[in-house]
Parts: structure tokens; sequence; C-alpha cells
């Protein structure tokens, strides 16, 4: 072990390769987490506006549930009390991506609920005196005018999604916070090492954030 | 004046009855329309004409009573003796042989002023795309908007989307038109040119049931004239002879504070 490594030797030799590791999967949990999230979350979304009550009781209980309980105890819950009880067995990564979709989908259950029915609802009553059906007029009507506006709050919630991915480090998944954590433990250098795993996590956050200014723009350029 | 309206009927309203909770907005409406007829309804506000031209294509589900729609019950079909729902399927069949414009156009914002047009045909007739097209483009310049079918609502006056609207609603080839109010949302100078396109397709025969406090319009356009007041139908007839010569006090009333 290098005795005394300058903060940039150290940096670029040993943190910032092993970090960039980390970053690569903490982006892939995120953007996995994130489509998975946001396809359950468009479900449940729908069936929470739903006039039966067999969809929409369940619907609200999955709410109440994931954004009742800490986001920690949901993945260890998926990686080691799922596997008795449904007699599975889960790896860490799948674990983590399915916790983390669960938990980001309750929460875009709501984001998805609020923008569908900020929609006037002259637009169904229009669409189905045409004689649209339901679905039919909520896929080409009512969805595709929520999309503007739901960008803003759909980011926000993938970037609350980028640093929660750091929670699956409990589960012993190698994203950029375990990792980091490792090297800071292994040459005792805590402060380098977590200000790298920060300027990672901002990146991200960063990168998500520009994504979404230019998709609003492109947007907004077609009205 | 609508061209020659027939004695057959293509509407038939039987003792149509409407609560919201314990409000109860229709009491027993009776009426009859005919193919090729122009029913003007005027009221005061909170008489219930909307809400009975909302129960014709069931965007309001009628408490009690039956709507006939070429003899076909709206909404609803008779199983052992009770009225039960239609499926979707159905309804939407029914609906889109009647086109509805609303008060506030209610036009798609996403959709260019042709892209509402020919949405419907599309996606629920599975007309194909250019075909659609052409025969938007033809219905856009029938209400004088031939030049704005790349236009987004947003960027159209209240009156062209209003004539929008009315050409979405044609695009389906409606066998009965059904107008809410139609001009209340829009500015006094732009109520004409609406109003206009309403006229030419009384013209052209087309059958209507008209929500309005158009006086005028009623006077011009309309076969009758149905007078509403407290959720029921207080008198009817010819235009000439409700507006110009009222037999019951309320209608008097409400003539004396319009005119």
């Amino acid at each position: 072990m290098g005795e005394t490594q300058s903060f940039w030797q150290f940096s670029t030799e040993i943190v910032i390769p092993r970090m960039l590791e980390g970053l690569g999967l903490t982006v892939q949990l995120m953007i996995l987490s994130g489509i998975g999230g946001i396809a359950l979350g468009l479900v449940v979304s729908l069936c929470r506006i739903s006039q039966s009550k067999l969809l929409y009781i369940p619907a609200a209980a999955y709410v109440t549930i994931f954004r009742g309980t800490p986001l920690l105890l949901q993945i260890l819950f998926v990686y080691f009390a799922l596997p008795p009880l449904l007699d599975i067995r889960l790896d860490a990564y799948p674990a983590g991506v399915l916790a983390l979709s669960m938990n980001a989908a309750a929460y875009l259950t709501e984001i998805f609920r609020a923008a569908i029915q900020s929609i006037d609802k002259g637009q169904m009553e229009a669409a189905r005196t045409l004689g649209m059906g339901y679905s039919l007029a909520m896929r080409r009507i009512i969805l595709p005018q929520t999309f503007r506006r739901l960008i803003p709050p759909v980011v926000n919630e993938l970037a609350a999604l980028a640093k929660d991915t750091s929670l699956v480090s409990s589960i012993a998944l190698a994203e950029m916070l375990y990792i980091t954590q490792r090297l800071g433990a292994k040459y005792l250098r805590p402060w380098e090492v977590y200000a790298w795993a920060a300027a990672g996590y901002l990146i991200i956050v960063m990168g998500l954030t520009a994504t979404a200014t230019y998709l609003e723009h492109q947007l907004a350029r077609r009205e | 004046m609508s061209a020659n309206p027939s004695e057959k009927p293509i509407l038939r309203i039987e003792d149509l009855h409407k609560y919201f909770g314990k409000n109860q907005v229709l009491k027993g409406i009776n009426l009859t329309v005919n193919v090729g007829e122009v029913v003007a309804v005027i009221g005061p506000s909170g008489s219930g004409k909307s809400t009975l031209l909302r129960c014709l294509n069931y965007l309001e589900r009628p408490t009690s009573g039956k709507i006939f729609f070429k003899d076909e019950l709206i909404g609803v079909r008779e199983h052992n003796g009770k009225l039960v729902p239609l499926d979707e399927k159905a309804l939407n069949r029914q609906r889109s042989h009647i086109g509805m414009v609303f008060q506030r156009f209610n036009l798609f914002p996403h959709k260019t002023a042709l892209g509402n047009v020919i949405e419907a045909p599309m996606t629920v007739k599975g007309t194909p795309k250019a075909q659609a097209a052409a025969a938007g483009e033809k219905l856009l310049a029938r209400v004088g908007l031939a030049e704005k079918s790349g236009e987004y609502p947003g960027r159209l006056s209240g009156g062209q989307q209003q004539r929008v609207a009315i050409a979405r609603a044609l695009a389906m080839d409606p066998d009965l038109m059904l107008f809410d109010e139609a001009t209340s949302a829009l500015d006094p100078e732009l109520v004409g040119e609406v109003l206009q396109v309403m006229q030419d397709l009384a013209k052209e025969g087309m059958t209507m049931v008209v929500v309005t406090h158009e006086m005028g319009f009623a006077k011009e356009v309309a076969n009758r004239v149905v007078f509403m007041d407290g959720g029921v139908v207080v008198e009817q007839g010819k235009p000439a002879d409700v507006l110009g010569n009222p037999q019951h006090p309320r209608t008097r009333e409400f003539l004396r504070k319009v005119l």
C-alpha cells in the first residue's frame, strides 16, 4: 500500500477507475428501475383512477404500503424475506432492481394520477362522443397531453431514484457507494473516496436534468 | 330553415328523469325529433337543457326513462324487463352516429386542426390516413378553414376552434348533431361565423338538436322551439308561435328577459 500517495495520484490510480465501475452499475440500476417503475406506476395509476373497486382498492393499498415503509426495509425484504416466503431465489441484482422499481412505482403512480386528472374532463367527453372507447381515448387523447407536464415531477422522482440506488449496497451489490465505501475502509482515506462518490451522483443527476430540459424544449416547440 | 323535415322520428325521448344526488334536474321529458328537423332548446340556466342533451348520447346516465335513437335504445338494452347498460363497444357504435359540439370546444390541443378531424375516423372506423385526410380537408373547407388545417388549436380564434370542432363531429358522418350552447363561450364578434356554419348544416338537411341562447338562430333556423324550465318541457311549437306568441306565463317571462 503506497504510504503517502498524493490526492491526485490516489484518485486517478485507485478511486476513479473503481468508482466508474460502480457508476456504471448505479446508472444501470437507475435506468432499469426507472423503466420498471414508470411501467408499473402507469399501470397502477390507471387502476387507481378506475371506477372498479377491484382495481382501485389494491392500487391504493399498493401506494400506501410502498410509500409508508422505508426503502431499505423493502430492499431487505425482497432479498431476504421473499425467497423463503415464495420459495424462490433472487440474486442481489434482480432483487435490487425489483425493490427499487416497486418503490419508485408507488411515487410515480401518484404523479401519473395527478397528471391524468389535471386534463380537462371535456377532453375525455369529446373523445367518447366521437365513439372512441375509454382505453383508446386514454392512449390517444389523454396520456399524450400529460407528457409535458409530467417531465418535471418524473425527473424529480428519477433523481431521487438515482440516489436511492445507493441503498442496495446493503445487499452487497457493488454499486458506486458500496465500492467507494470499501475503498475508504481499505486505504483509510475516507474523505477522498466519499468526495468522489458524491461527484459521481452529482454527474448522474446533472445528466438527467440536462436530458429533461432538452426534452421539455423539444415538446414545447411542437405546440 | 331546414329543408324538409320528414315525419319519420330519429329520436324519441320517453319520460326521461335525471337526478344528481337528491337534486332532480329532469322531471319527465317527452320529446320526438324527426329526420331532418332542427330543434332549438331554450330556457333559463339550470332548466336542464344541457343535461337533456348530454343524456341523448349517454354522457349522462338517465335515472329513468327511455331514449330511442333510430328505434334503438341509447346506452342500455332491455333484459328480463329491466334496463341494463350496454357494453362499451355497442355504446361507442351508437355514439359514433351522434355528433356533439361543446360550449368549450374541447379540441385536442396536441393535434392540429386536421389531426382533430381525422382522429376518430382513423382510430374508430379504421379509415386509412390518406383517405381520412382527404375527407378531413374537405370538411375543413366546408367550415371555411381550408388554410388552417396544419394549425394547432391554441393558435386559432374561438370561432375557428368551434368550426374545427363541428368539422370533427361531421367527420364521423353522424345522423344527428347535438350543439350544447356552441356559441356561449365566444366573443360576440365571433358568434356569427359559427351560427353561419350551423345554418348551412341545417340547410343541407342535417338533423340537429341545438341548446342555445341565440333567439335569432332559434327563430330563423329551427323548425321547432322547445322551451324548458325547472326540468320539464313547458311549451314547444313553431318558432313563430313559441317566440312570437308564447302561451305559458313562464315562457313569456323568460322571453321578456332575453329579447
